[in-house]
């Protein structure tokens, strides 16, 4: 009896799980092992595999040579300085704000919420009309307040201001729905005590709602960083990483190298180099978060 | 707060969420109208909210340039295949990793937890070779296939799982249950909320899904609706009421699917940030 529950017990793990490692295996450690050593040949996909040439850490140098690297990463970085610290402060009031119990406040929420569920090229192909120099509404309303407005997407400042605008105008549902969820784990109490000795909305704000907030504040910190640093379907679609790379990616130029250029080494080296870039970020913010993040409630 | 300030707050909640809401879906709005105008009107100065008149051709014209009936087919069954293979395969392996012991099964799951860091385009390369190897680009089951696993709904799962009680396990195995019973019969029925919202989600991000249908599909009867709006858009860039008809088409479905599964989206999102 003892002896054939446990073989019905090994065979069920085995049958269970197989599907799941098989798919592990082939999509993602396979593929994470073999870009590994793809990143250190010379491959372009065009000659056969097995006379590719191990060329040592030369895309990785190449990787930092190249300035058009040095563009994509610059770029990123002004994407995430402007994007980052609004959809933080601009998610948390308006969390705030949907959580506050007033009439109607489900329809504000399904409302914020509908960009999120768009996919991105739809929305991209929307913004590039309504960004349009001429014929887009933008500029008209802009015009309207006598503001000559500039051709967003074909500018190389204004490129940019764009792309985060509409990433934020995306994405800003998205924040606010995981902090909405974080301010209802706050209990009322805290807030009825403060009240008793007399605090004002804007202490409250200060020593009960952001500390409480904090993991959830981290988290979608994290979550905004890391999807900064993967920039792509927006700037693809809107301005293709122009004007004049303006708004060029690591991941937009990681696609090139990879599937334009047939650089299959090349771009496997950048690929790395994103993934490294994004450690490092996280475990900064990992040790950042230590400062701030209150965890016991 | 006294009663006056407290109507004044709410006031000005209402007056701020409602300029948010309005700026939020504006967009949509224009877009929705955009697909019914005519090519002139669509960029006629000063703009118009509504047509003129109501053109309904463009959702027929635009079949001349690109099969999007087509599409749209493509990536509704790419959405459910998907959504239920990655239902399946990360139920029963979470099921595994909650409450069947073997040895080695905890460094197996820190593996799965591992390559939830990995960003997706370090597989990229890899995958494309690996699939163009197997035949598999340009085929259905490229489109599917690696959307089928995701290592975050097995850790879901399996957090929620193991909050199911093993006294309710070990009643079934007296009944005499064997572990697949017990897996249909008890553990399933119990998860169905989460499975609920995970699987709207696996279907939202497979309908949205952009990159990899880009690299994995050269032919147009296997394109999917964001990729054929994005080479539809590649070549008729001033059509934008063309343009806007695919668009209204790609959002529709998704549209009526978060009316009516609302809560199960939201639980989705604000499960990803669950501590």
């Amino acid at each position: 009896m003892v002896g054939q529950r446990k073989w019905s017990r090994r065979t069920a793990a085995i049958v269970f799980l197989t599907p799941a490692l098989l798919c592990l295996l082939a999509f993602q450690l396979l593929p994470m092992v073999s870009s590994i050593i793809i990143s250190f040949t010379d491959w372009d996909l065009l000659t056969h595999w097995t006379k590719m040439n191990f060329i040592g850490w030369d895309n990785y140098s190449q990787v930092f040579r190249e300035e058009k690297s040095y563009t994509a990463i610059r770029n990123v970085f002004v994407f995430l300085l402007g994007y980052l610290p609004s959809i933080v402060v601009l998610g948390t009031l308006l969390a705030v704000l949907l959580n506050r119990p007033i009439r109607g406040v489900k329809l504000y929420r399904a409302a914020v919420f509908v960009p999120v569920i768009t996919s991105w090229v739809a929305v991209s192909i929307v913004w590039r009309w309504l960004l349009n120099g001429q014929s887009g509404l933008i500029n008209y309303l802009l015009s309207m307040v006598g503001i000559q407005g500039p051709i967003w997407l074909q500018d190389d400042l204004w490129a940019m201001v764009a792309i985060i605008l509409v990433t934020l105008w995306k994405d800003i549902g998205f924040v606010s729905i995981i902090l909405l969820a974080g301010l209802q784990d706050i209990s009322e109490d805290y807030y009825e005590a403060a009240e008793l000795d007399g605090a004002s909305a804007w202490s409250k704000l200060w020593r009960i709602t952001v500390p409480m907030l904090s993991p959830t504040l981290y988290f979608v910190v994290t979550i905004s960083l890391i999807n900064s640093f993967q920039l792509f379907d927006q700037v693809l679609i809107m301005t293709n990483g122009g004007p004049a790379g303006a708004t060029s990616t690591i991941v937009e130029q990681v696609y090139r190298n990879a599937f334009q250029f047939n650089k299959m080494g090349f771009a496997s080296a950048q690929s790395w180099v994103l993934m490294a870039i994004i450690l490092a970020s996280t475990m900064v913010l990992q040790q950042v978060q230590r400062r701030w993040v209150v965890y016991d409630r | 707060m006294t009663g006056r300030k407290k109507r004044v707050a709410n006031l000005a909640s209402h007056l701020f969420l409602a300029l948010l809401a309005v700026a939020l879906t504006f967009p949509f709005l224009w877009m929705l109208t955009g697909a019914f105008k005519d090519n002139l009107e669509v960029v006629a100065m000063p703009p118009r909210l509504l047509p003129s008149r109501w053109n309904f051709d463009n959702f027929a014209e635009i079949e001349a340039y690109f099969p999007l009936y087509r599409f749209f087919a493509n990536s509704a069954l790419v959405a459910v295949a998907t959504t239920l293979l990655q239902l399946a395969i990360c139920t029963m392996a979470a099921y595994v990793f909650a409450k069947i012991a073997f040895r080695g099964r905890q460094s197996l799951f820190v593996l799965f937890l591992t390559t939830m860091m990995i960003p997706a385009q370090v597989t990229l390369v890899p995958l494309f070779i690996l699939f163009s190897r197997t035949d598999l680009i340009d085929t259905y089951a490229g489109l599917i296939l690696p959307g089928i696993f995701s290592a975050y709904g097995t850790f879901l799962l399996r957090q929620n799982i193991m909050t199911i009680p093993n006294e309710l396990m070990e009643a079934a195995f007296i009944d005499g249950a064997s572990y697949y019973r017990v897996f249909f019969s008890v553990i399933v029925p119990l998860v169905k909320p989460t499975l609920s919202a995970l699987s709207i989600f696996a279907f939202m991000s497979s309908w949205n899904n952009f990159l990899w249908p880009l690299i994995a599909v050269n032919s147009k009867e296997l394109m999917t609706l964001p990729l054929g709006l994005s080479k539809l858009q590649g070549q008729w860039s001033t059509e934008w009421n063309l343009l806007m008809a695919g668009n209204v088409v790609s959002f529709v479905p998704i549209f009526i699917v978060f009316l009516f599964a609302q809560r199960y989206f939201i639980k989705g999102i604000t499960m990803t940030g669950i501590k």
